[in-house]
């Protein structure tokens, strides 16, 4: 769907479109320059070093790869299951598309209340995990229930789209073969899919990385704890501006490094 | 392509449009006062809202356009350019922000505030005091040392001698109030005016001392803001009779 488009004879775009577009690029790319040229470069690496942005730091790299994980575990038997709706009525496999799609148009900060209205210590399941002694809000794996929310989409789409262009008859030899349906999915269709899980995951590991409303709103903003990058960098513009920017140059860094390693490699779909 | 043009063309005239309508800057020939933009601390949002209202109905053709927040950050925004026209801050500190960049006109004190305890409905950690804010097992709820609130708060502990373990340091002091309201958080520390303005929803609680950490909110035109006029009106409604006395209302203290 994303890749298959041969673009060989296309037209040259005129030049109006051309000059509409540069304004576009212009949208997209002069903020982040500002950013660049307003770092102050010689006090980075000091700023990096510092305490508070280390510890930011190790935190988010820390819940963005664990909530990264939890989003395959769940989000590639679930894109199997949403690449394999169509064979449903129109109805279920609609709301199953919109459940899929809502945290991505989601303000987080409606996913992050959401989120305390279902864990949260008077939320619908609160007392229930009170009784095991388990309270949520304010905790390190609330951080990592909240990228989860916001990141398993992006998953599930990149999954659920290379397994729609995946060639049937191969999961259908591996069946004539002696093979369970288990064994077609572990032994041919992962393998088949695995780059797309890879490009999936790292762009929910960039999005877990990049978290800050459902994050602030359910975890709350404790240093060390649930501060991660962009809490970290949104306090620190208040007092320490020098901070804050140290801390959006590495998460601009991440993201745009991130990027460039999924191009061509493995999804040539996502970044041509 | 002609069609392309025809729509860009349009796209023009409506961005045109929009920006000639967007204007903000009053209009000499009209009586009224016109948009007056204010940023203000969070905890001055019940009294600021009642008072814009009054101030928009006794100012004909004049509009309040109310932003509120966290002190430092509404600080760095009217350092970084934002078009305000008078920003009220909790603390001296947050204004100096704005003093050093030239920005701050003429910043004067008009209101002070201290901090108290707010636990949920029944007071489900049991907190009776301040020390209790130490108990590792409670949820507790401050704001963080970066925005005044926090920074009232880690003095009013220092001066009570208490290590207090929080379990969130939120970045204005609604944010503290909303988890102590929302039963998320066992106790937390917020202005009196903010425990006042919960109504019935939280318990609160008096702190012994309390008056010892007492915070200063100054209010001040904005240099170079797009309505002076209007400004200097709105100051003037806030420092005089009725703005005391709302203020006085919501358990602000004299300045």
């Amino acid at each position: 769907m994303l890749a298959s488009a041969s673009p060989d004879r296309r037209p040259r775009p005129s030049a109006l479109l051309v000059a509409v577009a540069a304004i576009g690029v212009g949208v997209l790319v002069l903020p982040l320059v500002a950013l660049l040229v307003r770092v102050p470069w010689p006090e980075l690496p000091g700023l990096l070093a510092s305490g508070p942005v280390l510890e930011a730091l190790g935190l988010s790299f820390l819940t963005a790869s664990i909530s990264t994980l939890v989003c395959v575990v769940l989000g590639v038997p679930l894109a199997v299951v949403l690449a394999h709706a169509d064979t449903w009525r129109t109805l279920p496999r609609r709301l199953l598309r919109t459940a899929v799609t809502v945290p991505l148009v989601l303000p987080p900060v409606i996913g992050g209340i959401a989120l305390l209205m279902l864990f949260g210590r008077s939320g619908v399941l609160g007392p229930a995990l009170a009784a095991l002694g388990v309270g949520l809000p304010f905790t390190t794996p609330a951080v990592v229930i909240a990228q989860t929310f916001v990141a398993l989409p992006f998953l599930v789409f990149a999954v659920e789209g290379a397994l729609r262009g995946l060639d049937r008859r191969i999961e259908q030899a591996a069946a004539t073969l002696g093979a369970s349906r288990m064994q077609t999915f572990a032994l041919v269709t992962v393998p088949t899919v695995g780059p797309a899980i890879a490009a999936g995951a790292i762009l929910c590991f960039t999005r877990a990385l990049g978290e800050f409303g459902a994050t602030i709103t359910f975890a709350g903003s404790l240093p060390g704890v649930t501060r991660t990058l962009p809490i970290a960098s949104y306090l620190a513009l208040q007092s320490e501006p020098g901070d804050a920017m140290a801390l959006a140059v590495v998460l601009l860094a991440v993201s745009v490094l991130v990027l460039l390693v999924l191009r061509d490699r493995w999804a040539p779909g996502i970044t041509r | 392509m002609k069609r392309l043009l025809r729509v860009a063309a349009m796209a023009i005239g409506a961005s045109a449009l929009l920006s000639a309508c967007g204007g903000a800057t009053p209009d000499a020939d009209q009586e009224g006062l016109g948009t007056i933009t204010v940023l203000a601390a969070a905890s001055l949002t019940e009294s600021f809202d009642a008072l814009a209202a009054e101030f928009e109905r006794s100012h004909p053709g004049s509009h309040i356009m109310l932003s509120y927040g966290g002190s430092s950050g509404l600080a760095q925004q009217i350092v970084a350019g934002a078009p305000a026209d008078v920003f009220a801050s909790a603390d001296e500190a947050t204004m100096s922000t704005v003093d050093e960049a030239g920005l701050a006109a003429d910043p004067t004190p008009f209101a002070s505030n201290t901090l108290e305890l707010v636990v949920p409905v029944g007071n489900p950690g049991d907190v009776n005091g301040i020390d209790d804010l130490a108990r590792d097992e409670l949820v507790v709820a401050l704001c963080d040392p970066a925005v005044p609130c926090g920074a009232a708060a880690v003095r009013l502990l220092d001066l009570a001698g208490v290590a207090a373990a929080p379990d969130t340091l939120e970045q204005d002091v609604k944010a503290v109030l909303t988890k102590v309201t929302l039963d998320e958080a066992d106790a937390g520390l917020v202005y009196v005016t903010d425990g006042r303005a919960a109504g019935g929803e939280v318990e609160e609680l008096a702190i012994d001392g309390a008056d010892e950490v007492r915070n200063r909110y100054l209010i001040t035109a904005v240099d170079g803001g797009p309505n002076p006029r209007g400004a200097a009106a709105w100051i003037a409604f806030v420092t005089g009779e009725m703005g005391r006395e709302v203020l006085a209302d919501a358990g602000f203290g004299e300045p």
